[in-house]
């Protein structure tokens, strides 16, 4: 399975019924693609809406309807619009249940790097500090590694994003918890050992006593 | 009764040098023909004030590509590498504030407040030169308000008084930088005549609003 797919499905079990959620741009949004049957998610927007739906057929598209990312998208029945300050008062006020978004670091005490390569990658932060801040979970979706190099790091040496300790961190290889100790190995990926996590981590792991294969959603 | 006004006409409104807020979420919701008449004017040294740098070519991108930009307080730039070009040869001053404390300090302009504490930041680059202020158990950032000596605005409908209604998210920073600016002007997609907005459904009360941009010309 393509390793973001892999991702994403993983992801997709963390979504629970009748909540509020912000998916960042990129592998994060694949998520929709997965949500369990049944479920009723309300996915917002931070540019000021909640309820969007999927890219209006060619040529219908709304020139004032947009994701985050800019991406034309609809709006389903029930969609609300609103202003910034709104928006992110959803967000820093813990009204959004669960944020999923890409990370570059994180580091043993659970905290998030995602948002500037000083002197190379300099987009800025956007709403991601607001979202690390404010939202209930906070769940980090990214590649384990970055042309080899380990992503889960002792100590961030990349700006943070946040000192707040994220949820869970869902990778190609493993589901890590970061909690008050340091960081858990629960899950791992089809096919992935521990000693190759361990390899490709460079913070110390506690391995979960009831360490289980990764789950998916079909 | 508002004026309307050219685009040209808005241009003139902002003079080199001044503090603008322009509307708009990577070019949604932005107000297009006052940034081409800005560009065509050949305007200099402007400080924006707005979420993003959009993209070349297309809103405010338009306005760091003819070189009006001197310093840009947003939230990302990622999407125009023209601007972060011009950031690393020293020609635009960029000021990264979260989009969400962005904003809150022009919400705070608006209302009459000296700024607001978020805790957002905290602990991170955004945190520097920063006041943090303890409230009960927790830390926060002192924010600052944020105002402007003009706002320009993108709404879907005005009518002759001015209240505006603007569309899904193209909404965005537009109706917070009408309240925090000393000159508000908004380009409507369409002026309709007073009483045709339901007073329930107005966004920003055309009081607020100084100009509106002519209709565009039918020939």
């Amino acid at each position: 399975m393509d390793p973001r797919e892999l991702i994403a499905r993983r992801v997709a079990l963390e979504l629970h019924d009748n909540t509020l959620v912000n998916l960042g741009i990129g592998l994060p949004t694949m998520v929709t693609q997965f949500v369990p049957p049944g479920l009723r998610i309300y996915f917002q927007s931070e540019n000021g809406i909640i309820g969007f739906g999927e890219r209006p057929p060619e040529g219908m598209e709304d020139v004032h309807l947009t994701d985050a990312g800019g991406a034309f998208v609809s709006a389903k029945p029930g969609a609300v619009a609103f202003d910034s300050a709104m928006s992110f008062a959803l967000i820093r006020g813990g009204h959004v249940d669960l944020t999923v978004l890409g990370g570059l670091q994180v580091d043993r005490r659970g905290r998030l790097a995602n948002w500037i390569i000083p002197d190379k990658l300099v987009p800025g932060m956007g709403g991601a500090m607001d979202l690390v801040t404010g939202a209930r979970r906070v769940i980090v979706a990214m590649n384990h590694t970055q042309k080899g190099e380990p992503k889960i790091v002792e100590e961030l040496t990349l700006p943070a994003t946040s000192d707040r300790r994220v949820t869970l961190i869902v990778t190609e290889m493993a589901v890590i918890e970061p909690n008050a100790d340091g960081l858990v190995l629960r899950e791992l990926a089809p096919g992935v050992t521990v000693d190759a996590v361990i390899a490709a981590t460079r913070a110390e792991l506690t391995i979960a006593p009831q360490l289980t294969s990764m789950r998916l959603q079909a | 009764m508002r004026n309307s006004i050219s685009p040209d006409h808005a241009a003139s409104l902002v003079p080199d040098g001044a503090v603008v807020m322009i509307g708009g979420f990577m070019g949604v919701g932005t107000p297009r023909r006052i940034i081409d008449a800005l560009v065509a004017r050949g305007a200099r040294g402007l400080t924006v004030i707005a979420n993003d740098t959009a993209w070349p070519g297309l809103g405010i991108g338009k306005l760091i590509t003819a070189g009006c930009v001197s310093h840009a307080i947003v939230s990302h730039i990622g999407t125009n590498p023209e601007t972060q070009a011009r950031m690393i040869a020293g020609e635009i001053k960029v000021e990264l504030v979260p989009q969400g404390t962005l904003a809150e300090r022009i919400r705070a302009a608006g209302a009459g407040l000296g700024g607001v504490l978020t805790p957002t930041g905290l602990g991170t680059m955004a945190a520097q030169g920063k006041q943090t202020v303890r409230i009960g158990s927790r830390d926060y950032l002192l924010e600052t308000a944020l105002g402007a000596d003009v706002a320009l605005v993108a709404a879907r409908s005005a009518d002759y008084l001015g209240n505006l209604v603007y569309s899904l998210t193209a909404r965005n920073f537009n109706p917070l930088m009408a309240m925090a600016a000393s000159c508000v002007v908004a380009e409507p997609n369409e002026v309709v005549p007073t009483g045709v907005l339901p007073p329930d459904s107005i966004h920003t009360p055309g009081v607020l609003v100084d100009y509106l941009i002519e209709r565009w010309q039918i020939r």
